[in-house]
């Protein structure tokens, strides 16, 4: 029975290092590949710290299990022994670990910057927000500038509005503003790897480069009421010119007074 | 010298009234009492009651992710809870389960039972001592549990019977501030943040007694460095409650005042966490000034050094158990000391992890994930200490021993998938999924219940004169290991797959339908994990009147406390104890000399050597 104990705390390492390694090929594992340019530093990042916290798990499981199976085998009339550890050793694996995570640490330092120090935004973010996201129990309204002009803080009179529905270019940086109107909200965006927190009183902006054209999800991530689960929404990512053609579209739509619906006839007897 | 040390006593229950204190009352010594031990067993009694209560809330919750708006089995029905929703848990409703099964568990089972429970029963017996310094404020300590327990019970009911509150057990502001946010915003909101400040209250009694006690109540001869190292643990859990909790108290009566302005007709209209132009639910416009980011900085710097209050004492606890069960002396007792000591101090410079994708400045972010990288260190080098501990030990496969190793085991994943979120690229796209729902409960329910489920049969005897049985326990061991690493560990893969928390129903995103059948399969292992727990209730319950009797040292262990009688009467000690010695001289030459492979902190060294530390 000693010995069983020991194989079982061998066993299940095994068994969850067997569902990690089987994961990606039953769609347990990303939803995609990463879209977006700043997505593969991120899922770069992760496979890093996975091989490191892998064979950690696997080295430290492993001596866990073999130390058990050591007192298991043990003879029983034998005596324990006597230790009070050992100062080399303590020495030993307090500055290795250390050394790792400084590592790690180190490593996540420039695409931390490159995701959020403002300076570090890819000029084109820079030159000013697409457009403006804001939360709201329980929906995304985005505010595009009139065409041809840049987005201002306030709303302005030949603002586009939509809901539910971000179009940007694919391959371009692309900065958008993100607030929200009520409750705390996040801008997830699961495909992109994108997240940010949408914190009532402050304009947060926020950059992503999608690298094809498509559709994303986007989805909240931060608790913000009963129906959290449903702020469903999502991101089209088209040409340039698409995104263009789109805003025209928008700008008619909106301005649509019905007018122009008009009989023809009506207006050929004016003349 | 051997006059004060105790004679072992076969049968131990001799000495019980030696001190001559006088008769009391069923309600004194039962219900009001001072005394440390009863106050202990009547914290680990409720803890583990509202175990249950909180586990009930997650298999609620489990439900739903796995049988989404199917009718709820049994309380459904049974009490005509959900008549308008047809039986269906109502998404308000699902909100409500996963904020009461986080406070219940994090404020009514962990935090009691380690620090309520162990540490009033363990503290004055491991440093022998005859009680607490403040008996009276010990009482207090646990009385006041029960004003809070009342206050998250009206929280439930308060607005209406499907509504309790449901902002999440951080309750971030503005959600949490403005009654119209959302339906349990009102009042169950309010009744909520009462009972978490008086959860505090108790706390705080609890601390500074703690800290008093231990450092100025042990026994002629326990030096510092002859503490075990469950009393270590309890040191620095009660300044980490000292420090943190008066900063969310403050918070959360910031909280109280800003919503006072919003239900009572009173003159405080403070707007701590609201800022101007909100527009919830479409009020009027919100006037303010001020910060919902202040909330969390606040209250994170308190539930992140709370998050090591619900760890550390597990640690000293599974470390002398696993020093008395492998038969030899913790591996690296001072390493094992000072880095509790480090973890306790870096836990209080890491809070902002929690904020990563909070809009706070990036510079902070950085440093914040380099402390938090750094607070990995102290716990690697207890994981190898543990690990050192059992290496040639001869070890005892009983299932305290095996909860300990679990314990090890399963801090190891939670440990590891801390890193994934310690780095902020990665935690970007992981914060608030189920990663982190797996990570904290491999931490808190993978190393701190298995060490509590050890430290319950491991201290048993001491608590009852009886011990629980093996067998049983073993049965509840591989079953809620099985449980529990069959509902945690996919979790990990449904947070790589970018599966939210918190949402009532995730199929509704295409991305994540396919994973319903992995829900599935993990809510049938949680209620098997759930119910492997009647299996600890009825041997906890049935061994307290019917187990084995016991002698005063059932396990060969060498602290303090087994050299009093099982269970110890009003006062522990019939003889007061010296301590010539550390806590885990087990298999040591001078143990051997006695022809015994343990050797008691109170037997006295062979006349002629002289090793009594000068005491105080």
């Amino acid at each position: 029975m000693k010995k069983f104990w020991a194989l079982f705390f061998w066993f299940w390492p095994i068994v969850a290092l067997w569902v990690c390694f089987a994961a990606p090929g039953r769609n347990w594992w990303f939803p995609s590949p990463p879209k977006s340019t700043l997505g593969h530093q991120i899922d770069g990042l992760f496979y890093l710290i996975l091989i490191i916290v892998a064979l950690t798990f696997v080295g430290t499981e492993a001596a866990l299990g073999y130390v058990m199976w050591r007192g298991a085998t043990k003879d029983a009339s034998s005596k324990a022994w006597f230790s009070h550890g050992s100062h080399k050793l303590e020495i030993i694996w307090t500055i290795v670990p250390a050394f790792v995570l400084v590592f790690i640490s180190l490593t996540q330092l420039d695409v931390l910057a490159d995701i959020r120090v403002l300076s570090k935004f890819p000029d084109e973010a820079k030159k000013g927000a697409l457009a403006e996201v804001t939360a709201r129990q329980f929906e995304w309204r985005i505010r595009y500038p009139k065409p041809g002009t840049m987005l201002m803080t306030d709303p302005q009179p030949g603002d586009l509005y939509f809901v539910n529905e971000l179009h940007v270019p694919a391959a371009v940086p692309t900065m958008v503003n993100l607030r929200t109107q009520d409750v705390q909200h996040a801008f997830f965006a699961p495909k992109l790897r994108v997240k940010q927190d949408a914190v009532p009183g402050l304009v947060i902006p926020l950059w992503f480069e999608i690298e094809e054209a498509g559709e994303y999800e986007l989805l909240c991530a931060e608790l913000c009421g009963w129906g959290h689960y449903k702020m469903k929404a999502r991101i089209v990512a088209d040409s340039p010119k698409g995104v263009s053609d789109y805003l025209t579209r928008l700008e008619a739509e909106q301005n649509e007074d019905g007018v122009a619906e008009a009989p023809a006839g009506e207006e050929s007897a004016e003349e | 010298m051997a006059t004060v040390t105790p004679a072992l006593d076969a049968h131990g229950h001799s000495h019980d009234h030696s001190h001559g204190h006088h008769e009391q009352s069923f309600i004194s010594k039962y219900v009001f009492s001072t005394d440390h031990k009863v106050i202990g067993i009547q914290f680990l009694i409720t803890t583990v009651l509202m175990l249950m209560v909180g586990g009930a809330l997650a298999l609620a919750v489990r439900w739903q992710l796995a049988f989404p708006w199917e009718n709820m089995p049994i309380i459904g029905k049974a009490f005509g809870l959900f008549k308008t929703e047809g039986g269906q848990i109502s998404p308000e409703f699902y909100t409500m389960l996963f904020t009461m099964h986080a406070s219940v568990m994090i404020f009514l089972v962990i935090i009691p039972v380690l620090a309520g429970a162990f540490g009033n029963f363990l503290i004055p017996l491991q440093i022998g001592a005859d009680d607490m310094a403040f008996p009276i404020l010990n009482m207090l300590s646990y009385w006041f549990m029960w004003p809070a327990m009342f206050c998250f019970a009206v929280s439930f009911v308060v607005g209406g019977a499907t509504a309790g509150p449901g902002n999440g057990w951080t309750s971030y502001p503005v959600l949490s501030d403005i009654a119209s946010a959302s339906p349990s915003s009102g009042a169950p909101q309010t009744w909520w943040l009462l009972g978490l400040t008086l959860v505090g209250v108790s706390s705080m009694m609890g601390s500074v007694n703690y800290m008093t006690t231990i450092i100025n109540m042990r026994a002629p001869g326990m030096t510092l460095f002859r503490m075990p190292l469950t009393i270590w643990s309890m040191f620095i859990t009660a300044i980490l409650q000292a420090f943190a909790l008066p900063v969310l108290t403050a918070a959360g009566f910031m909280l109280v005042f800003d919503r006072m302005s919003e239900m009572l007709p009173t003159d405080i209209h403070s707007v701590f966490f609201v800022p101007a132009n909100v527009v919830v639910n479409n009020a009027a416009p919100t006037i303010g000034g001020g910060q919902p980011l202040l909330w969390q900085h606040l209250f994170w710097f308190y539930s992140h050094p709370a998050v090591y209050i619900m760890l550390l004492p597990a640690m000293g606890m599974v470390s002398d158990m696993l020093a008395c069960m492998c038969r030899k002396p913790v591996f690296g007792y001072k390493p094992m000391v000072y880095s509790m000591a480090a973890i306790a101090g870096l836990g209080f410079i890491v809070w902002g992890h929690h904020m990563f994708t909070s809009g706070m400045n990036p510079a902070l972010g950085m440093t914040f994930m380099t402390s938090t990288m750094m607070i990995a260190l102290p716990s690697a080098i207890k994981v190898f200490n543990w690990i050192g501990t059992i290496w040639d030990g001869n070890i005892q496969f009983n299932a305290v021993f095996l909860n300990c190793a679990a314990f090890v085991a399963l801090f190891i994943v939670g440990g590891l998938s801390g890193i994934f979120m310690a780095a902020v690229p990665v935690d970007i796209y992981f914060h608030d999924t189920y990663f982190i729902v797996a990570h904290f409960h491999y931490v808190l329910f993978g190393a701190t219940l298995f060490g509590v489920f050890a430290g319950i049969q491991f201290w048993f005897p001491k608590m009852f004169g009886r011990e629980m049985s093996d067998g049983v326990q073993k049965a509840h061991f591989v079953l809620t290991f099985i449980g529990m690493n069959g509902t945690f560990f996919p979790m990990h893969l449904l947070g790589i797959a970018g599966m939210p928390r918190r949402y009532a129903d995730p199929y509704l995103h295409g991305y994540l339908e396919h994973l319903l059948p992995m829900n599935q399969f993990m809510t049938i292992s949680a209620i098997l994990m759930g119910c492997a727990q009647f299996l600890l209730l009825g041997n906890f319950f049935y061994s307290m009147f019917y187990g084995k009797k016991t002698t005063r040292n059932p396990w060969n262990a060498n602290g303090l406390e087994w050299s009093a009688p099982s269970p110890p009467g009003h006062g522990n000690f019939d003889v007061p104890p010296v301590c010539y010695r550390g806590p885990y001289e087990y298999s040591s030459p001078e143990a051997e000399a006695l022809g015994q492979d343990f050797i008691l902190q109170t037997t006295a060294p062979p006349a002629g050597v002289v090793r009594v530390a000068h005491g105080h």
